[in-house]
């Protein structure tokens, strides 16, 4: 008896209803980990009852940054690096939506980096989920503010010199109330991580290690990326909790994941509310959940 | 995945039994599923699907666990396992499998 | 429809523009403002964050201003009238999010107090030297709408016109005062709630599935649909076609690009607003705007008592340009003549809808002050001999 059968409907995976179908496949290259988060995440938003039509996604440019277009949501594809502040007119225009943020490490921390730590430090109410490849790929290569000492790309070719970010450390210093890190290998306990992500409220950021075959693997001689992922299986360290200030990556060095930090703070809104009704007492007049949107 | 004893209620644990399925012309080849399948039921076939990619075939018939990892680790959303046990979907698959195997147009991406 | 009247505070009052245009934003039913302080616009936000909590609406200070027109653009997708405020060194840094609105066709609010510039300029002083830049100032072929207000008055009833266009063609329009304009204190006139008539997002009535963000069906614009009313649509920035899904091909690029332009284009007649002053058998014709109105005037009133045929036409909507009008009155007249506070902007769309029938004559004034009335009516009469 075989147990192999190959159904040409797509209609057929599981996951399929949270996808664009009609733009299958993606154009991610092979080995490229981007797919395997966005199915960890799409599982994630199954297995946690969110109301998908009160979901909306935003994305940035960049290979990530497309991530916005193949999911089955209320999808933004907006200007490079600013997925969050356009998450937080999403947001703080309709305050019911659950609005996730799911962008690249060049977009969010580089171009985009003031929006990140301002909306970390606001506590908004959006989740954040930056896929790091360590690299601009999109563009062909180029160095990302994440890009690991002596990795090599077209921008820098001999070898970068400059310091990386330490992204768990840089969301939590600027306050962030749920900051994680993954790689795209630790696909249940991401999707778990997402879960507990989506209860939370808050801003939260989860960073998710991923390889990049065509460009940081390539450029710096590292295989294709299921090498990485070996790589990944070999040098991820779980450390639940762990002092943000030393989960640096460095080239082809340990990965610290876990879920490093998550605190329970009144969100931007929740402040707003609170700060509100205190000094206005009865002439507060919050925005309405369903949003600002004007009709007779 | 090897035990390195075996446990002592073997006997009684019901092991589940799953059916790998292949979206053949979505796959691009990256041997996620090959590499990480616990019971190493796959193996990169030598055929070509549209696009020149060799998806994985199964190999070790009857000994998928449905533990679903070939389908949570796909990047590419062309694989999946259902359980070998359940009757309707069984049903269902085999149904498909009688369909005109044409594949459909595969839209060219931007 | 009526606008809501909690965001009206109807009576007489004595407001500068800046406030003016606070309290039209919130009469035009805006209940979201993400801004950035510059001088001289900051006031608008700060009326604006005094009063907004009183009605529903939400007001956030950005980081930058990059942000501010992001979050705008973000907002306007849930329904929510939107609008950010700025001045030059910020219009420029909001460019390519005011593309991004374009593109996705979003409707919303920018409005720009001009300073003089370039850079960082004036903070203080009045300029009108970004109106080209309000048509040109992002990348990539677009058309949107500008308009500039002569008084806080006027500051106020144009302010909710502006978002009523924008509603009504789901493109941003540019609300360009200048710091004059923005920091003179007037008499401005609120009337009641029922009285004001705003332009509301209008919803589609498609089920999903069936509704596609971006076909126009033979309307000038595509229906709207909120963020979180399951339609699970997708805009984006690229060049899309009617699903709202990428499509890098050159055909898909030039039904889009034409189709952003002739929504305006097309239906320019319906947009420009313009005022006239004794054009008729005029020997020549001023056209200004703005704060320059106001000047402009005095001055006409000095060439006139000289003996000169004089007519006057005021942008009230500056872009789409009145070319027709333009064009028009180049047969008919020996010169215009163009006061702006800057070293020619307005004058070039004047000299070119006149194609050489009459020569366009600028009074420009680098910024910092506005004209002396004399130097306008000097013009004038040396333009007719």
């Amino acid at each position: 008896m075989s147990t192999t059968t190959t159904p040409t409907i797509s209609e057929e995976h599981p996951i399929a209803p949270f996808l664009r179908m009609d733009r299958m496949p993606h154009i991610w290259c092979p080995t490229c980990g981007i797919g395997t988060i966005v199915k960890c995440f799409a599982t994630a938003l199954d297995e946690s009852d969110v109301d998908l039509d009160k979901t909306a996604i935003c994305s940035g440019i960049g290979c990530t940054g497309r991530v916005a277009g193949y999911m089955n949501l209320d999808a933004f594809h907006s200007t490079h690096g600013r997925a969050i502040p356009f998450a937080t007119g999403l947001k703080l225009g309709r305050p019911e939506l659950q609005v996730v943020v799911f962008s690249g490490d060049g977009d969010l921390s580089g171009i985009g980096g003031n929006h990140f730590i301002h909306a970390a430090r606001r506590n908004m109410d959006i989740l954040v989920i930056l896929v790091n490849n360590f690299i601009y790929g999109m563009t062909g290569g180029q160095n990302a503010p994440t890009t690991p000492i002596t990795a090599r790309s077209s921008t820098m070719p001999f070898g970068n010199f400059e310091r990386p970010f330490n992204l768990p450390h840089l969301a939590e210093s600027c306050g962030a109330t749920f900051v994680a890190r993954w790689t795209c290998l630790h696909i249940r306990r991401l999707t778990k991580c997402m879960r507990m992500a989506l209860r939370h409220k808050g801003f939260r950021f989860i960073e998710v290690i991923a390889p990049c075959s065509t460009l940081y693997a390539r450029l710096n001689r590292l295989g294709s990326g299921l090498d990485l992922m070996r790589f990944y299986h070999d040098e991820a360290e779980i450390r639940h909790g762990a002092d943000t200030r030393e989960v640096d990556i460095g080239f082809q060095d340990r990965i610290i994941c876990g879920n490093f930090v998550n605190e329970e703070r009144p969100t931007f809104s929740d402040m707003m509310d609170a700060h509100y009704n205190e000094v206005l007492g009865d002439r507060y007049v919050p925005m309405a959940p369903e949003g600002g949107w004007l009709h007779d | 995945m090897r035990y390195w004893r075996k446990p002592l209620d073997i006997d009684q644990v019901k092991v589940p039994h799953g059916r790998v399925v292949i979206i053949a012309d979505r796959c691009k080849g990256c041997a996620f599923c090959v590499e990480y399948c616990p019971k190493d039921v796959l193996v990169m076939s030598e055929d070509f699907n549209r696009k020149g990619y060799h998806p994985p075939e199964v190999v070790k018939d009857g000994e998928c666990v449905n533990c679903n990892l070939c389908e949570m680790i796909c990047p590419d959303f062309a694989i999946f396992c259902v359980d070998a046990d359940d009757e309707e979907a069984a049903a269902a698959i085999a149904a498909q499998g009688d369909l005109d195997e044409e594949a459909e147009e595969v839209p060219i991406e931007n | 429809m009526k606008t809501d009247p909690a965001g009206v505070l109807t009576g007489v009052h004595y407001l500068d523009g800046d406030y003016a245009c606070g309290e039209g934003a919130m009469a035009a039913g805006c209940r979201f403002v993400a801004g950035y302080p510059i001088t001289p616009s900051t006031e608008v936000v700060e009326r604006i964050s005094q009063r907004f909590p009183m009605m529903g609406g939400t007001f956030i200070q950005m980081e930058d201003e990059l942000a501010s027109m992001a979050a705008v653009a973000g907002a306007s997708w849930t329904g929510t009238k939107s609008m950010t405020v700025t001045s030059g060194p910020g219009f420029s840094l909001m460019m390519e999010n005011i593309g991004l609105a374009a593109m996705m066709e979003t409707p919303c609010v920018v409005v720009n107090v001009q300073r003089g510039g370039p850079s960082t300029g004036l903070p203080t002083m009045v300029g009108q030297a970004d109106m080209m830049q309000a048509r040109w100032g992002s990348h990539g072929d677009y058309e949107l709408i500008a308009m500039s207000p002569q008084s806080p008055q006027e500051a106020f009833d144009l302010t909710i016109d502006a978002f009523n266009l924008s509603e009504t063609y789901r493109v941003p329009v540019m609300f360009m005062m200048d710091e004059c304009v923005g920091h003179m204190t007037e008499k401005v006139v609120i009337p009641e709630a029922d009285k004001i008539d705003v332009v509301p997002r209008v919803l589609s009535k498609k089920k999903p599935g069936e509704y596609l963000p971006y076909a126009v069906n033979g309307r000038p614009v595509p229906e709207f649909v909120r963020a979180g009313d399951g339609y699970r649509f997708h805009t984006t920035g690229l060049t899309h076609d009617e699903k709202g899904y990428p499509v890098m091909s050159a055909e898909c690029q030039h039904k889009n690009v034409y189709r952003l332009m002739n929504k305006i284009r097309f239906n320019a007649a319906d947009i420009i607003r313009i005022e006239e002053e004794d054009v008729d058998g005029a020997d020549v014709v001023v056209v200004a705007y703005g704060i320059t109105a106001r000047v402009t005037r005095a001055g006409i009133d000095m060439a006139r008592a000289e003996g000169v045929k004089v007519g006057f036409l005021r942008l009230i909507v500056v872009w789409p340009f009145p070319e027709e009008r333009i064009r028009e009155l180049a047969k008919k007249v020996k010169a215009f003549v163009v006061p702006e506070i800057n070293l020619g902007q307005m004058v070039l769309e004047v000299e070119r809808c006149a194609a050489g029938k009459a020569p366009a004559i600028l009074v420009p004034h680098a910024g910092g002050g506005v004209h002396n009335p004399e130097d306008i009516c000097k013009a004038i009469v040396e333009a007719v001999r």
